[in-house]
C-alpha cells in the first residue's frame, strides 16, 4: 500500500469521505441526539476523543493482535474507553449525560468506530491513526452539529438553549415546527445535507 | 382562439432551441400544452394511441373535486356564522361570501407555491412541466382545516412537492400521495393547528363565540348523526365534511374511468367491516355506517385512496390495498384517540406497501404459470 500522505489524512474524513453523509455510517446516534445543540455537540467530541484513542491503542497493537480474535481486542479497548467518557460525563456534565443516557453506552455500536479501527488503525501507523480517528469524530461532529443547529433553531426556536427567534414572531403567528424534535427529520436534514454535498462535489456524483 | 394560436405561433420561435429565451421552454411548453392540444403524434412502430393523456386524467379529477370544492366554501362559511350565533340572520349570499375569503387565499397559496416550484424544478431538470400538480394543489386546501394559517399551507406545500415528489423524479414517480404527504406534514409539525375544537372555524375568535356553541370533534363520538354526516354541515377540513359531495365526485371519476371501483369500493369494504367488527364488540360506539361518512374516510376513499400513482397496479392487488386501507383507517381511529385521522395514516401507510403488495402478486402470477409449464411437460 503507498504512503498515505498525513493531509489527506486528515481532510478526508472532513470533505470528500465523510463517514457520515458519504459513507453513510453513525446515523443512527445522529438521529438520536440532534434535537439539541449542546448534547450534539457533547456526542460528537466524545465520539472524537474515543474514535482518536481507540485508534492509537489499536494501531500499536496491530502486530499482536491475533487475526481471529481481533474484532474482540478492538470491542475490549472500545469498550473500555465509552464506559470512561460515560463516567467523565455523568461526574461533570450529569444534566448532558442525562440527555444523551444510553447513546454514551451506544457508542461502542457506532459503525464508525469499529470501522476506523478495521480499515485503519490495522494497517497504519500510531500518528497517522490518530489523526485518522480524530478527523472522522471532527467529521461525524460536524454533520450532527449542522442537523442539530436546525432542529433546535426550527424545533424549539432555540440555539444551545438560548430563546433565538423573538416572541414578535410567536405573536404574529409563528410557531415552532414540532417534526422537528422528532427523529424523521433528522434523517431528512442529513439527506439535504447528502443532497447539497454531492450537488458541489462531482467527485460524489455516480456516473 | 385562432387569434391566440397565432400569438403563440408567433412568439414560439423565441423559445425554442438557439431562441432568446430558450431556458424558459419548459415553461413556454407547458402554458401552450395548457391552452392547446398539442399536436405531435407518434407516427410509427407500435404504441398505444389513445385520447386520454395525463392533461385529460387531471381535468376529471379536478371535476370531480369540483363539488366537494364548492360545498366546502359554503360550508365554511356555513360554520364561521354557526360560531358566531348569526345563522338565522346571514343570507346565503354571506355564507358564501365568507367561505370564499376564507377558502380561496388557501387555494391560491397551495397552486402558486406548488406550481413555482414544479415550473423552477422542470426548468431545472429541462423537462416539460407536467399536469399532476393541478389535482394535488386542488386536493391540499380541501384537506386543511378552514382556519390554518397561510403560511403553514405555503411550507407544507412546498415540503410535499419536494420531498413526497420531486426528490422521486417529480409527477408519476411519487412513493407517497403528495396531498396527503402536505398534511401529515402539517399535522405532526403543527398540531395545534391541525387538530383540536377550533381550527375548523375561520377566524374563530373566542370573544365572539355565541352561547351555547360547542365545537365538537365528530371523530371522538359521533355527535351529529348519519344524516348531518351525510350531507356534510358540520365542522371538519374544507372539502371533506360531505360524503355526498364525494359520493358525486366517485361516480364522476368511475365514470371517466380514471379511478379503479376495485380500490374505492375495497377501502369502503374494509372500512364498514372494520366498524362493525369494533361496534359488535364493543370497542365503539359508533355504528359501521355512520364511520364511513364521518371524517375524512370517503374523501381519501374516493379522491386518494385511488391515486394511480401511489396505488397498487395489478388488479387483485387493489382489492388488498382498498380493503387494508379501510380496515386500517377505522382501526387507527378507533383504537389510538390521539390520531383522530386515520384515513391519513391508513392510505400513507398503504402507499408504502403498494409495491410489495404488486410485488406478490407478479411472483406468484410467475410462478403459477412455471408450474402450468413444468406439469404440462
Amino acid at each position: 500500500m503507498a504512503k498515505l500522505k498525513d493531509k489527506d489524512v486528515f481532510v478526508g474524513p472532513l470533505s470528500l469521505n465523510n463517514p457520515v453523509t458519504v459513507q453513510v455510517l453513525g446515523i443512527c446516534s445522529a438521529l438520536a441526539v440532534t434535537a439539541q445543540l449542546v448534547p450534539a455537540l457533547v456526542m460528537g467530541l466524545s465520539v472524537t476523543i474515543i474514535t482518536a484513542i481507540a485508534n492509537v491503542v489499536i494501531s500499536l497493537l496491530r502486530n499482536t493482535i491475533p487475526n481471529r480474535i481481533r474484532i474482540i481486542v478492538q470491542l475490549v479497548v472500545v469498550a473500555s474507553l465509552v464506559t470512561i467518557v460515560s463516567e467523565v460525563l455523568k461526574a461533570f456534565a450529569y444534566d448532558v449525560a442525562m440527555t444523551l443516557s444510553v447513546y454514551i453506552g451506544l457508542i461502542i455500536t457506532n459503525c464508525i468506530l469499529m470501522g476506523r479501527l478495521e480499515a485503519f488503525a490495522m494497517q497504519n501507523s500510531p500518528w497517522q491513526s490518530f489523526l485518522d480517528g480524530v478527523a472522522n469524530g471532527l467529521g461525524y461532529a460536524k454533520i450532527l452539529v449542522i442537523v442539530a443547529f436546525f432542529r433546535e433553531l426550527l424545533g424549539s426556536g432555540k440555539l444551545f438553549g438560548f430563546q433565538i427567534i423573538p416572541d414578535s414572531f410567536y405573536e404574529l403567528g409563528y410557531s415552532n415546527n414540532g417534526l422537528m424534535l422528532m427523529p424523521p427529520m433528522a434523517l431528512i436534514i442529513v439527506a439535504c445535507i447528502i443532497w447539497y454535498e454531492r450537488a458541489h462535489n462531482k467527485d460524489l456524483q455516480e456516473k | 382562439m385562432s387569434s391566440l394560436r397565432d400569438f403563440i405561433d408567433s412568439v414560439k420561435p423565441n423559445f425554442e432551441e438557439g431562441g432568446k429565451f430558450s431556458k424558459l421552454r419548459s415553461t413556454f411548453g407547458a402554458f401552450e400544452t395548457f391552452l392547446f392540444v398539442p399536436n405531435t403524434v407518434n407516427k410509427g412502430g407500435v404504441h398505444v394511441r389513445d385520447a386520454v393523456d395525463l392533461k385529460r386524467t387531471i381535468s376529471c379529477v379536478i371535476l370531480a373535486l369540483i363539488p366537494a370544492l364548492l360545498f366546502g366554501i359554503y360550508n365554511t362559511g356555513y360554520q364561521h356564522f354557526r360560531m358566531l350565533g348569526q345563522l338565522d340572520t346571514a343570507t346565503f349570499g354571506d355564507i358564501v361570501l365568507e367561505g370564499i375569503i376564507a377558502v380561496f387565499p388557501i387555494l391560491v397559496v397551495s397552486y402558486v407555491v406548488g406550481l413555482g416550484i414544479e415550473f423552477a424544478v422542470a426548468q431545472m431538470r429541462g423537462h416539460e412541466v407536467n399536469e399532476g400538480f393541478l389535482a394535488t394543489g386542488m386536493i391540499i386546501p380541501l384537506i386543511m382545516p378552514a382556519d390554518v394559517p397561510l403560511w403553514l399551507v405555503a411550507v407544507a406545500t412546498a415540503f410535499a412537492v419536494i420531498f413526497g415528489k420531486e426528490v422521486f423524479g417529480g409527477t408519476g414517480m411519487n412513493i407517497w400521495n403528495p396531498a396527503l404527504v402536505a398534511r401529515a406534514f402539517l399535522f405532526f409539525a403543527y398540531p395545534t393547528k391541525m387538530s383540536g375544537d377550533q381550527v375548523w372555524y375561520y377566524d374563530y375568535d373566542a370573544t365572539q363565540v355565541a352561547d351555547g356553541f360547542t365545537g365538537a370533534t365528530a371523530l371522538a363520538g359521533n355527535t351529529f348523526g348519519f344524516e348531518a354526516s351525510f350531507i356534510g354541515l358540520i365542522p371538519g377540513s374544507i372539502g371533506e365534511t360531505s360524503a355526498l359531495c364525494c359520493l358525486i365526485g366517485a361516480v364522476i371519476l368511475l365514470l371517466t374511468g380514471v379511478a379503479s371501483w376495485k380500490t374505492m369500493c375495497s377501502v369502503f369494504v374494509g372500512g364498514a367491516l372494520m366498524g362493525y367488527i369494533f361496534n359488535a364488540t364493543g370497542a365503539c360506539d359508533i355504528c359501521w355506517c355512520e364511520q364511513l361518512v364521518i371524517g375524512g374516510f370517503a374523501f381519501g376513499a374516493v379522491f386518494m385512496a385511488t391515486d394511480p400513482v401511489t396505488s397498487c397496479r395489478t388488479e387483485k392487488g387493489k382489492y388488498i390495498y382498498g380493503f387494508l386501507i379501510g380496515a386500517m383507517a377505522i382501526i387507527i381511529r378507533v383504537l389510538n384517540p390521539g390520531y383522530p385521522e386515520g384515513m391519513m395514516l391508513a392510505i400513507l401507510l398503504m402507499n408504502t406497501f403498494a409495491p410489495l403488495i404488486d410485488y406478490c402478486f407478479v411472483q406468484s402470477n410467475i410462478n403459477r404459470r412455471k408450474n402450468r409449464v413444468k406439469n404440462n411437460k
